[in-house]
C-alpha cells in the first residue's frame, strides 16, 4: 500500500511535466465548468432574488415605470397593520403547537417502530404514506375530517356521545386542527429518521440497562434520548424553520380565519403581493422573516459545524 | 472546433434573447398593426372558443389593418405583475371591475382619454360602469360586462317549502321566514348560505350593507374613512347571526367560499344565495344544475346593490397605434349594438343560455342604458332558450336599484370584513360591537393608504 501511494505522489520525470500539467489544467478546468453552471443557477435563481428581494423592500414599483425608494415606508406600513402582530402571534402559535406535537409524536412513534418485532415494515409504510400525498389534497381532506356536520370527527364524536366540536370553525380550535393536519402530513419523514437515529445505537446499552433493571422510562432517558439528543436538536431546528413558513393548510383551509385566527406570516405576505399587489411591502415582510429564519438557520449550521468537529 | 460551435450558438441565442428583450416594437410592420389581446375562452369550452376565434377572424376580415393574436386567459393577479414586468402582458387586458381602481392607482394601465371619443356608443354605456375606469377626468378602460347582486333560490325547494317560487322574498324579514321553511325541509337543506373567508365574506357584507341602504366607506374631506360602524352595519351583523344560531338556518358547516355554496345549490341543498346572473350557467354546466329549477330576484331590501363585472384596459407600455387597434377590438367584439342581435342569435341558435341580462354573449350584457337597453331587453326574450320569466322580477327590479360600486381599496377591506362575517356566523356569543369596531379600524388602516 505504501509502495503505491509512493508510486502515486512521486514527481513525474521532467519530460513528462508539461503533459502532466496540461491534463491536470484541462481535468480542473472541467471542474470549474461545472462549478460555474452551479453558481450560475445559484446566481440567477437564488442570489439575484434574494438581493432584488431586499431592494424591493426599500422600494414601490409597479414593473412599467422606475421604482420609486421609498426608505422604510413599507416596514412602516407593515408595522402600521394590526394584522402583522396577529400574523406573527399565530405563526409563532402554530410553531410552539407544531413542536409539542409534531416534534413529540413522531418521536414516540419512532420509538415503537422500533420496538415492534414483526410487520415493521408495513407500519412503517403505513406511517409515510401520507409524505406521497399532495399538501393541497391532504388539507382538503381533513377539511372533510373537521367538517362540522357530517364530517368524520364530529361522527366518531357523536358516535361515543360526545359532543361535536367546531374544529375549525371556531377561533379557540382552529389552530390547533391546523397542528394536526401538518404534523398527520410531515410525520413520515420525521418518524423515518427518528428510526435511524434509534437504530444506531448499540443493543448491548439496552441489555446493560435492562441487567441493571430499568425500566422502559429510565431506559428511554438514560439510553435513547441521550444517544439521539443530536438529532432531535436538528430536527427541532429544521421544525421551526418549516413551521415558521407554514402557509398551505391555512390558505387551503381557513382563508385566515375565523376572525383573523390563523392568518400567518406568510400568508399575509401572500396577501400583500397577489391581492394587494403590493410588492414592496409583501418584500419588507420576507426580508424580516428570513432575518428571523436566518438566525435559526445560522445556529443550525453552528451545531452541524460542531458536531463535525 | 466544438467550443467555436458552443460560442457561436451562444452568441446568436443571446443575440436573438435581447433582440426579443427589447421593448422598441410598435406593433407595426408593412402599415399592418399587430396586437395581442386575451379574453380567448380555453380549449375546454370548444362552444365559446370556436365564437371568439370565428369573431377574431371576422374582425381581421373587416379590419384589414389590425392584426389579432389571441392569448388565452383572463385576469389572474397572480402572475398580472410578472407579466407586465416581463413584457408579456397583452395590450388588450381583460380586468373584473374590482381591478381597475388599483391598477389605475399604480399607473398599470394606459390613458386612453384622447382615444375615447372615437369609441362608438361610450356616451349610451352605463354611467357608473364608466365611472370605474375613470379618474380625475381620465379615461383608463371600457366595461364590457356587468352583474348586479340579486338573491338566486332554488324554486323546487321553494315548492317543496310552501313558497311561492313565483313570488320571491323581497326584504330580509321574508328572506328570513323563507328561510326557515326550507330548513325545516330536513335532509341536511339549508336555508341561506353565506360566503366568509377569502376576501368573499366581506364583499357579501358589502353587498348586505348596500342593500339595506348603508355603505362600507365615505368620504371625509380628502380621505377615506370607514362607515360601516354604525345602526346598519349592526343591523347586517344581527341579521346575520340570528339566522346563523337563533334560526339555525344557515347549516354548521361556515368558512364557505363561492364554489361550496355553488356545490350545495347545484346538489339541491340550499334555497337561497346572494348572486350575480352569471352564476345561474355555472350552476348548471359545472354543477349538473337544470335552469328551470333557478330563479333570481333582485337584492331583499330593495335599497341598493354592488355592482361587478369586466371590462378590458390596455398594456401601459402599448404605442397610440396599439391603443387605437385595442379599442377598435373592443368595441367592435363586445360593444357593438349592430352585432347585438346576430351575436344572441347565434347563442341562441346552438341552445345556449339566453334569456339572462347576462354575458356571454357580448350582445346581451348588460351595460347600457336608454335605448340600446330596451333593445337588448326585447331580443333576449324574442331569443331565449331559458326561462326568462325566472329572472323576470331581477331585471325589474334593478332598474331602480341604486347600484354602487366598490369601496376603495376593496380587498383589504373585504379582509377585514371577512372578520365580522366569520365573527357572527362561527361564534354564537359573538361580541358584534367589538367585531365592527376592531373591523374599522383595519379598514381606515387600508382606506389611509388610498391614493
Amino acid at each position: 500500500m505504501t509502495a503505491v501511494l509512493t508510486r502515486e505522489i512521486a514527481p513525474a520525470p521532467s519530460t513528462r511535466r508539461p503533459a502532466r500539467l496540461q491534463r491536470a489544467v484541462r481535468e480542473n478546468l472541467t471542474a470549474y465548468g461545472f462549478l460555474c453552471a452551479a453558481l450560475v443557477c445559484f446566481a440567477l435563481f437564488s442570489w439575484y432574488p434574494i438581493f432584488r428581494g431586499i431592494l424591493l423592500s426599500f422600494q414601490q414599483v409597479n414593473f412599467v415605470t422606475a421604482p420609486e425608494w421609498v426608505g422604510w415606508q413599507n416596514f412602516a406600513t407593515l408595522f402600521n397593520d394590526p394584522l402583522f402582530g396577529i400574523a406573527w402571534r399565530n405563526t409563532l402559535y402554530f410553531t410552539g403547537l407544531a413542536l409539542v406535537i409534531g416534534f413529540a409524536i413522531p418521536f414516540a412513534v419512532a420509538i415503537v417502530l422500533n420496538e415492534l418485532r414483526h410487520v415493521k415494515a408495513y407500519f412503517r409504510l403505513v406511517v409515510y404514506i401520507p409524505v406521497m400525498l399532495p399538501p393541497v389534497v391532504v388539507a382538503i381532506l381533513w377539511k372533510w375530517f373537521y367538517d362540522p356536520g357530517p364530517g368524520l370527527f364530529n361522527s366518531m364524536l357523536r358516535a361515543v356521545g360526545l359532543s361535536p366540536l367546531a374544529w375549525l370553525n371556531s377561533a379557540d380550535t382552529s389552530m390547533l386542527s391546523l397542528v394536526l393536519v401538518a404534523t398527520w402530513a410531515s410525520m413520515g419523514s420525521a418518524t423515518l429518521i427518528y428510526l435511524a437515529a434509534l437504530q444506531t445505537i448499540p443493543g448491548e446499552l439496552y441489555e446493560a440497562a435492562e441487567l441493571d433493571g430499568a425500566n422502559l422510562w429510565q431506559r428511554l432517558r438514560y439510553v435513547t434520548i441521550p444517544h439521539t439528543r443530536f438529532v432531535l436538536l436538528i430536527m427541532m431546528l429544521t421544525q421551526i424553520v418549516a413551521t415558521m413558513q407554514v402557509f398551505t393548510e391555512p390558505y387551503v383551509m381557513t382563508g385566515g380565519g375565523p376572525e383573523d385566527s390563523t392568518v400567518t406570516v406568510l400568508l399575509l405576505l401572500y396577501r400583500y403581493a397577489f391581492t394587494y399587489n403590493d410588492f414592496g411591502t409583501a418584500s419588507a415582510m420576507s426580508l424580516l422573516l428570513f432575518i428571523v429564519l436566518g438566525a435559526f438557520s445560522a445556529l443550525y449550521l453552528r451545531l452541524t459545524k460542531v458536531r463535525v468537529q | 472546433m466544438k467550443s467555436r460551435v458552443l460560442a457561436f450558438t451562444l452568441a446568436v441565442g443571446l443575440g436573438v434573447s435581447l433582440a426579443a428583450c427589447g421593448d422598441s416594437d410598435t406593433g407595426a410592420s408593412g402599415g399592418k398593426i399587430t396586437i395581442t389581446v386575451n379574453g380567448q375562452p380555453p380549449k375546454t369550452q370548444p362552444f365559446e372558443r370556436k365564437i371568439f376565434d370565428e369573431d377574431v377572424a371576422e374582425f381581421e376580415r373587416t379590419h384589414k389593418n389590425i392584426d389579432i393574436q389571441p392569448h388565452e386567459g383572463f385576469m389572474d393577479p397572480k402572475t398580472f405583475n410578472s407579466k407586465l414586468a416581463g413584457g408579456q402582458l397583452e395590450d388588450v387586458f381583460y380586468v373584473y371591475l374590482t381591478d381597475p381602481a388599483n391598477l389605475i392607482a399604480r399607473r398599470q394601465a394606459a390613458d386612453i382619454t384622447a382615444y375615447v371619443k372615437d369609441v362608438p356608443h361610450y356616451d349610451e354605456l352605463q354611467p357608473a360602469l364608466k365611472e370605474i375606469f375613470t379618474r380625475d377626468g381620465k379615461v383608463y378602460g371600457l366595461p364590457t360586462a356587468n352583474y348586479s347582486m340579486g338573491l338566486l333560490y332554488n324554486r323546487k325547494l321553494f315548492t317543496a317549502a310552501g313558497l311561492d317560487p313565483n313570488a320571491p322574498p323581497t326584504t330580509w324579514p321574508e328572506v328570513r321566514e323563507a328561510a326557515k321553511k326550507i330548513t325545516a325541509l330536513g335532509n341536511n337543506t339549508v336555508g341561506f348560505a353565506e360566503y366568509s373567508k377569502n376576501n368573499q365574506g366581506g364583499w357579501h357584507f358589502t353587498t348586505w350593507m348596500y342593500s339595506m341602504g348603508g355603505d362600507i366607506a365615505k368620504k371625509d374631506g380628502d380621505r377615506w374613512v370607514a362607515d360601516f360602524n354604525n345602526a346598519k352595519g349592526k343591523e347586517v351583523a344581527q341579521a346575520l347571526h340570528d339566522m346563523r344560531w337563533t334560526d339555525n338556518t344557515m347549516g354548521d358547516k361556515q368558512l364557505l367560499v363561492i364554489e361550496d355554496v355553488q356545490r350545495m345549490m347545484g346538489a339541491g341543498q340550499l334555497g337561497m344565495y346572494l348572486a350575480a346572473p352569471d352564476n345561474v350557467p355555472v350552476l348548471v354546466n359545472q354543477f349538473k344544475g337544470d335552469y328551470a329549477d333557478y330563479g333570481l330576484a333582485p337584492m331583499p331590501g330593495g335599497n341598493g346593490t354592488l355592482i361587478g363585472g369586466e371590462g378590458y384596459m390596455l398594456n401601459p407600455k402599448a404605442s397610440p397605434e396599439k391603443i387605437k387597434a385595442g379599442l377598435e377590438w373592443i368595441s367592435w367584439k363586445y360593444l357593438n349594438p349592430d352585432r347585438m342581435e346576430s351575436d344572441i342569435k347565434r347563442y341562441s341558435d346552438q341552445k345556449q343560455p339566453i334569456g339572462l341580462p347576462t354575458s356571454p354573449p357580448a350582445g346581451s350584457s348588460d351595460v347600457w342604458t336608454g335605448s340600446l337597453r330596451e333593445e337588448q331587453a326585447t331580443l333576449r326574450a324574442k331569443y331565449a332558450t331559458v326561462p326568462v320569466e325566472n329572472y323576470q322580477s331581477y331585471a325589474d327590479g334593478l332598474a331602480d336599484m341604486d347600484k354602487k360600486i366598490e369601496p376603495p381599496n376593496a380587498q383589504q377591506v373585504y379582509a377585514a370584513l371577512d372578520n365580522v362575517m366569520q365573527g357572527v356566523l362561527t361564534d354564537k356569543d359573538a361580541d358584534i360591537d367589538k367585531l365592527l369596531s376592531d373591523a374599522e379600524s383595519k379598514v381606515n388602516s387600508a382606506l389611509a393608504q388610498v391614493k
